[in-house]
């Protein structure tokens, strides 16, 4: 590393004329100074001690706060500390964590817009139960003076607190009618003014009932239904979006012989880029220099890595696996083929939001029917009665009961429920109608790498090899970063071997590893290097002297739940497909291995988003489960998608939710979830229509007093959030 | 009727009073992790003040 790399503040007597410079090095040790970890496993108090205990022991950390309702934790540590380092400290623990952007964190971290609803609900709750106070003396018979002073004592704390609780719905109402359309704040915000002005004109003139006590219990359970939403909507939405900037983007320009750590939007076309065994590659290029292997999974779903020398190209996304490599910058940020593949999605995208939220449909039969009801009441008793105040009595009246504060319940009491069940189980809900077309789903598809597979490999003939040459593999495979050779060590290591005694190891980046054993070369690495036969599977050759050809043979890992994930979904009636772009061999193998009757291979991005459009077309609802590059066409295209939180950035905006944790067994879960969230809400709505359907004929005949209008308003409330409660 | 002269004054004053202690602990961020709180008090590590 060097040394311009550590924001230390020099001690020279030069650089302390140079005020700038020193003020950027302080700003940025101060944002290297706190840390955040999404830690998706933490689910109790046990795993709060063991997480902050871990990470306070580690050097150089000052403090650690687990925060259990996001599933995070926050370190306050010296510069030197890397996230790195504190994510291997966790999973030496055994929890699964992932980097989190300071810089995407601080500014969702003090959440202002639930703050300023909360405080608006506790106010709006505040004085709605002083109100109440007052009007139930009304109603056990407080009479003359005594009423007229209630009522006035009422006003006094009606009239402040709709102006300052009521402002969400008043701006919503206002720009839908600035727009000329009607919304469900509309019908809200008239009911609240016509309340207010009605029982002003009442208590003005002595009379016997105002509704201040109604309009503010309105105001209140409004509130709160907005508050749950925005509640479920902000922890998905904050945590989506410091997911995103997951992959920190810095990158290794090598200047004049010397590397520097840059931005990747510093890069320009024509840098010489630095990239490590590990890395990604920040931009599209070609190989300068070195020789490696390369992992296009996330691009293209293929498991075995490809041979990269000088030359050749890579695209942006793509993992170094073996030897450093250098190459040119072709093109750079948007030009990148990974822009463009999100360019792609955001067309996709633009299709999803044709859905109509079943709250949305509800408004849109709702308010115009309560306008129109509430006229014909004012209308009809003006001409029965030629009484101005009769009939504003009357159409005010009709409004308050027929006000939505059950429907503005009904669907985010269930969302919250449901949202909160499945976040507990390690998913997050990114998009609002999410959970209703999950509902719908009745064909998923999964993609094979990086998805129903860890992405790592597992030996699977080590049983059939002698322990003879699995002690020569294990030699030449220990010193090897290649996923292949830590696969085979860990294997071997478990079913304890030891390793033969090797000298003069040797790697050579994309091809192997070589030694000499008992004054033999030996060899392990692919196929064309060990002159041997290709093997449909991945494969690693062993090659001892002149006799022995020894093929380990290696399957993906399976992701834990993928059995069960699958099962459920199957006796759940629902079709299941395979789709990758990876070997038919391969795919066929792991669609028998799991019992997925479709399958498809060698699929290009374009097959998988058109096979997932065609099925569409045949009036199917489509779950696409993917995590690569490829995926994010057919993950957009989709009626719903999910990907797993190691999935690329481009395919995690491009789907609805995101799986946290890597286990997929939720994922049935999620589907059966949301089935019963929608049931929840049609009966939220019946429920709402019933009250409706008894008390609006009351309002319209005249008979509706303020004591009904309380009454039926906190009944249909409770029992709507009850109903929702029943989810958990 | 008199009593009202001091009763209302006290139900407002009362509940104002609730109202302003919980527009204090929203400002003092204590409802950013509330479940965490509610399995923090099984824990055996001494934690007598809130960390920011």
């Amino acid at each position: 590393m060097t040394a311009t790399m550590r924001p230390n503040i020099s001690a020279c007597p030069a650089c302390s004329a140079a005020p700038a410079a020193e003020a950027l090095a302080e700003q940025a040790a101060q944002k290297d100074a706190r840390i955040a970890l999404s830690v998706p496993g933490v689910h109790c108090a046990a795993c709060i001690n063991a997480i902050e205990e871990a990470l306070a022991a580690h050097p150089g950390v000052e403090s650690a706060r687990v925060n259990l309702t996001l599933k995070r934790a926050t370190v306050e540590a010296v510069p030197d500390v890397t996230p790195e380092d504190l994510v291997g400290v966790l999973e030496r623990i055994g929890y699964e964590a992932h980097e989190l952007d300071a810089g995407t964190l601080s500014a969702t971290e003090t959440d202002k817009a639930g703050r300023e609803l909360l405080m608006r609900l506790a106010v709006a709750g505040f004085a709605s139960m002083n109100v109440m106070l007052l009007s139930v003396s009304v109603w056990s018979g407080a009479a003359d003076a005594t009423r007229d002073m209630f009522h006035w004592i009422s006003a006094a704390i009606a009239l402040p607190t709709i102006a300052f609780s009521g402002q969400p719905f008043f701006r919503n109402a206002w720009a839908a009618l600035k727009h000329g359309r009607l919304n469900m704040d509309v019908p809200i915000t008239l009911a609240i003014v016509l309340a207010l002005a009605t029982s002003l004109w009442e208590t003005s003139l002595s009379g016997k009932h105002a509704y201040f006590d109604a309009a503010l219990a309105l105001t209140f359970f409004l509130l709160a239904g907005r508050y749950l939403d925005h509640r479920t909507r902000a922890i998905a939405r904050s945590a989506a979006e410091e997911l995103a900037a997951l992959e920190v983007p810095r990158a290794i320009r090598v200047e004049a012989g010397e590397e520097r750590q840059v931005a990747v939007s510093e890069l320009a076309v024509g840098d010489m880029i630095l990239v490590r065994p590990g890395g990604r590659m920040p931009v599209d290029g070609e190989i300068v220099e070195g020789r490696s292997e390369i992992d296009r999974s996330l691009l293209t779903g293929e498991t075995i890595p490809v041979y990269g020398g000088p030359g050749q190209a890579v695209s942006a996304g793509e993992v170094n696996l073996t030897g450093p490599l250098t190459i040119r910058a072709t093109a750079v940020g948007e030009d990148t083929s990974l822009h463009r593949m999100a360019d792609l999605v955001a067309i996709a995208e633009s299709g999803r939001s044709r859905y109509t939220s079943l709250a949305d449909s509800a408004a849109k039969l709702y308010a115009p029917g309560v306008h129109i009801l509430s006229a014909l009441a004012f209308v009809g008793w003006y001409l029965y009665t030629f009484d101005m105040r009769t009939a504003l009595n009357i159409a005010a009246a009709v409004l308050i009961i027929t006000c939505p504060c059950a429907l503005g319940l009904a669907v985010p009491a269930v969302t919250t429920a449901a949202s909160g069940r499945l976040f507990r189980r390690g998913m997050l809900i990114k998009h609002s109608t999410a959970l209703e077309r999950l509902a719908q789903v009745d064909t998923v598809v999964f993609d094979k790498t990086g998805t129903l597979t860890a992405g790592t490999p597992e030996v699977m003939n080590l049983d059939q090899v002698t322990s003879r040459d699995i002690g020569i593999a294990l030699a030449l495979a220990q010193g090897s970063s290649h996923p292949l050779s830590v696969s085979l060590t860990a294997a071997a290591r478990a079913a304890g071997f030891e390793p033969a005694e090797v000298e003069d190891i040797t790697e050579v980046p994309g091809y192997g590893t070589r030694g000499r054993w008992q004054g033999r070369e030996v060899r392990l690495g692919r196929a064309a290097w060990v002159e041997a036969p290709r093997l449909a599977r991945t494969a690693a050759w062993l090659r001892v002297g002149d006799e022995t050809l020894q093929a380990f043979e290696f399957t993906d890992r399976l992701r834990d739940g993928a059995e069960a994930a699958i099962a459920a979904l199957k006796d759940a009636g629902k079709d299941v497909y395979l789709m990758s772009g990876d070997t038919t061999p391969a795919v066929e193998e792991m669609a028998r291995r799991l019992g997925i009757p479709h399958w498809l291979a060698e699929a290009l991005p374009a097959d998988k988003a058109a096979r997932v459009q065609a099925m569409t077309d045949e009036g199917r609802h489509v779950l696409m489960v993917g995590d690569g590059l490829n995926d994010t066409a057919a993950l957009a295209a989709a009626h719903v998608s999910i990907s797993p939180a190691s999935a690329l950035d481009a395919a995690r905006v491009a789907s609805d939710i995101v799986l946290l944790g890597g286990d997929l067994s939720p994922i049935a879960d999620a589907v059966q979830t949301a089935g019963s969230a929608i049931r929840r809400i049609r009966e939220n709505f019946r429920i709402a229509t019933l009250y409706n359907v008894i008390a609006v004929p009351l309002a319209v005949a005249g008979f509706a007093t303020p004591l009904i209008a309380a009454l039926a308003m906190s009944a249909s409330s409770i029992t709507v959030s009850l109903n929702a409660l029943r989810l958990r | 009727m008199n009593i009202l002269t001091i009763l209302i004054p006290i139900s407002l004053i009362l509940g104002g009073l609730g109202l302003l202690f919980f527009v204090f602990t929203v400002r003092s961020n204590q409802y950013d992790d509330p479940e965490g709180d509610a399995r923090r008090i099984l824990s055996d590590q001494y934690d007598d003040k809130p960390k920011k």
